[in-house]
């Protein structure tokens, strides 16, 4: 088994807009990607899970052409609002990086 | 149809990019020279105050070598978000730095700035009528609400910089203005597919974003033909592959395959990513879904007062055992002192302290999955808002020694609390602002949200 930060090449947040919140999980080759895939750890439910919203709010992108998994949120603040501690949105991923992806 | 070749200057003018990079877009002979010059990114304070967010320096000497560039071979040049958050001030700004370049350089054009903020009864009446829809999520609208923003800002289209070009401006400083409007608006113009128009420009909007490893901003270039674009950027020892550049059309957005522009959609579906060669990307099966209807999106901004903030650290065992609670009764313990100080002025409502625990859940908020776990130590950023700058600056003085000796039931005696990194403990801020609007307006004709002015230089 491996970490989720150990089998990607990227894992990232992001601000897509003032409003939504968008990750990006990324592979450096296919195998590892349907891997990931496969193992379904990381999927629109784990996500709603770990993340504390509603599945409905949620958008779970499989991107094969980048061999990346994409999740986009809506922003759990408004991006800059006083409680809003990630004006670029860029340290929301901590929580997946260390996922266990079984063998 | 003939090939349309687009040069990208950078991601953003003012973060740079190499000369021989761009020398080299130049001798390529673009038919357009753009670079975005803005975004939300940095947060509402660029639209609220009207300043900007890169220094004058460095923008300026990104825009010099754009001018002299596009002076060798007199084409447009497109910059889009002038200033960063692209009001009005942002566009002013930028043109003083243009002219001044012109002056020193002796070059003269003609110039056109593309202003898109928008007026307050214009948008309340569009709003009445039902032309203002929210995207989501949005914060709620009303017409108290367009009154009481600071700036509200358009975004605009290819529109109304096409309409610039045909008017004959070599120069066009645009207001807040989709990424890929700036590099779709000439190839448009000038016959080339929409859909590999729109899917380049969404690409060449960073610069060199979409590069296999980024080493710095710089520029990059497209060649548009029938069915397909091609990809690549100008440092000879910086390279594109089919993964880097399909990565990249999912930056930033909600969505890879799907990206709303104000008359249509990118739509990324069926795309084929090809390696020319090691440097260079073919992509193929780009389209472009035209809407039936232009809409085009609002930023807003709204003042929520003058800031200042106190850090401070805790490393009292007995503190960090029950913090929330040392947090909350010391602020509402303060509302006496508040009264004490000011009288009735400053009411309960009137102000608010805010406190974020780093070494908690002090960066993720309510998503922290660890928020029960404390270390050894945490960092609190109290965050003080008050309606005006002098009452900010004496509660913040107040509340940091008021914060400092408030006192722990282990303990009998004075305490300090708060181990302060600097002194003075607190930092006044100054105006802060937050976005207040996500909505998009319908107009009736594409150009009446855009003000355009030529002149020449």
């Amino acid at each position: 088994m491996a970490t989720l930060g150990e089998l990607a090449k990227l894992i990232r947040s992001k601000n897509a807009g003032a409003f939504n919140l968008t990750f990006d999980v990324m592979f450096a080759n296919e195998k590892t990607y349907r891997r990931v895939l496969a193992s379904n750890v990381l999927t629109r439910q784990s996500f709603v899970k770990l993340y504390k919203v509603s599945e409905n709010e949620v958008k779970f992108i499989e991107y094969d052409a980048a061999c990346a998994i994409k999740i986009s949120i809506p922003r759990p603040y408004i991006q800059g609002d006083l409680e809003d501690g990630d004006m670029y949105g860029g340290q929301q991923h901590g929580p997946l990086v260390d996922l266990i992806i079984p063998d | 149809m003939t090939e349309i070749r687009i040069l990208s200057a950078s991601g953003q003018i003012g973060s740079g990019f190499m000369e021989s990079s761009f020398a080299r877009g130049i001798s390529l002979e673009p038919h357009v020279i753009a670079c975005d010059g803005g975004s939300t990114d940095a947060g509402p304070i660029h639209l609220g105050s009207g300043k900007p967010h890169f220094s004058r320096p460095g923008v300026k000497r990104d825009m010099r070598l754009m001018m002299l560039g596009r002076n060798q071979i007199n084409v447009p040049l497109i910059v889009g978000s002038c200033g960063f958050a692209g009001g009005d001030a942002g566009v002013d700004w930028m043109l003083d730095i243009t002219k001044e370049i012109a002056r020193e350089e002796g070059l003269k054009f003609r110039l056109a700035t593309v202003r898109s903020e928008q007026d307050k009864e214009y948008l309340k009446r569009r709003y009445r009528e039902g032309r203002i829809t929210p995207l989501h999520p949005a914060p709620p609208i009303s017409e108290a609400i367009i009154d009481r923003s600071a700036h509200i800002v358009g975004m605009m289209g290819h529109g109304p910089i096409e309409d610039a070009v045909e008017k004959g401006a070599d120069i066009v400083l645009c207001g807040r203005s989709t990424d890929t409007a700036l590099f779709a608006a000439v190839p448009l113009m000038k016959g080339a597919p929409a859909g590999p128009v729109w899917h380049a420009a969404k690409i060449l909007e960073c610069g060199t974003a979409c590069v296999v490893t980024r080493r710095r901003p710089d520029s990059i270039m497209a060649w548009v033909r029938e069915d397909h674009f091609d990809i690549e950027p100008m440092d000879l020892d910086s390279r594109c592959s089919p993964q880097s550049v399909a990565s990249h059309t999912m930056y930033e957005n909600d969505d890879p395959f799907l990206i709303p522009e104000p008359d249509g959609t990118i739509d990324c579906r069926g795309c084929r990513y090809e390696a020319i060669d090691d440097r260079a990307v073919r992509v193929y099966g780009s389209q472009f879904i035209k809407s039936d209807r232009l809409t085009i999106k609002l930023e807003g901004t709204e003042s929520v007062g003058y800031q200042a903030i106190i850090i401070g650290g805790v490393r009292e065992p007995y503190i960090l055992r029950h913090l929330d609670e040392w947090l909350d009764a010391m602020r509402s313990r303060f509302a006496a002192r508040v009264q004490e100080i000011f009288g009735g002025r400053v009411g309960p409502n009137d102000y608010s302290i805010h406190a974020r625990v780093y070494g908690r859940d002090g960066v993720m908020g309510k998503l922290e999955p660890l928020a029960h776990e404390i270390g050894h130590e945490v960092c609190i950023l109290f965050t003080l808002t008050t309606p005006d700058e002098s009452t900010t600056d004496a509660m913040a003085k107040t509340f940091a020694h008021f914060a400092l000796h408030y006192p722990i039931p282990e303990w009998s005696g004075l305490i300090s609390g708060l181990a302060f990194p600097m002194g003075p403990a607190n930092v006044n801020i100054g105006e802060v602002f937050r976005f207040n609007l996500n909505h998009v307006v319908t107009p009736e004709h594409p150009l009446e949200m855009f003000r355009t002015k030529l002149m020449e230089v």
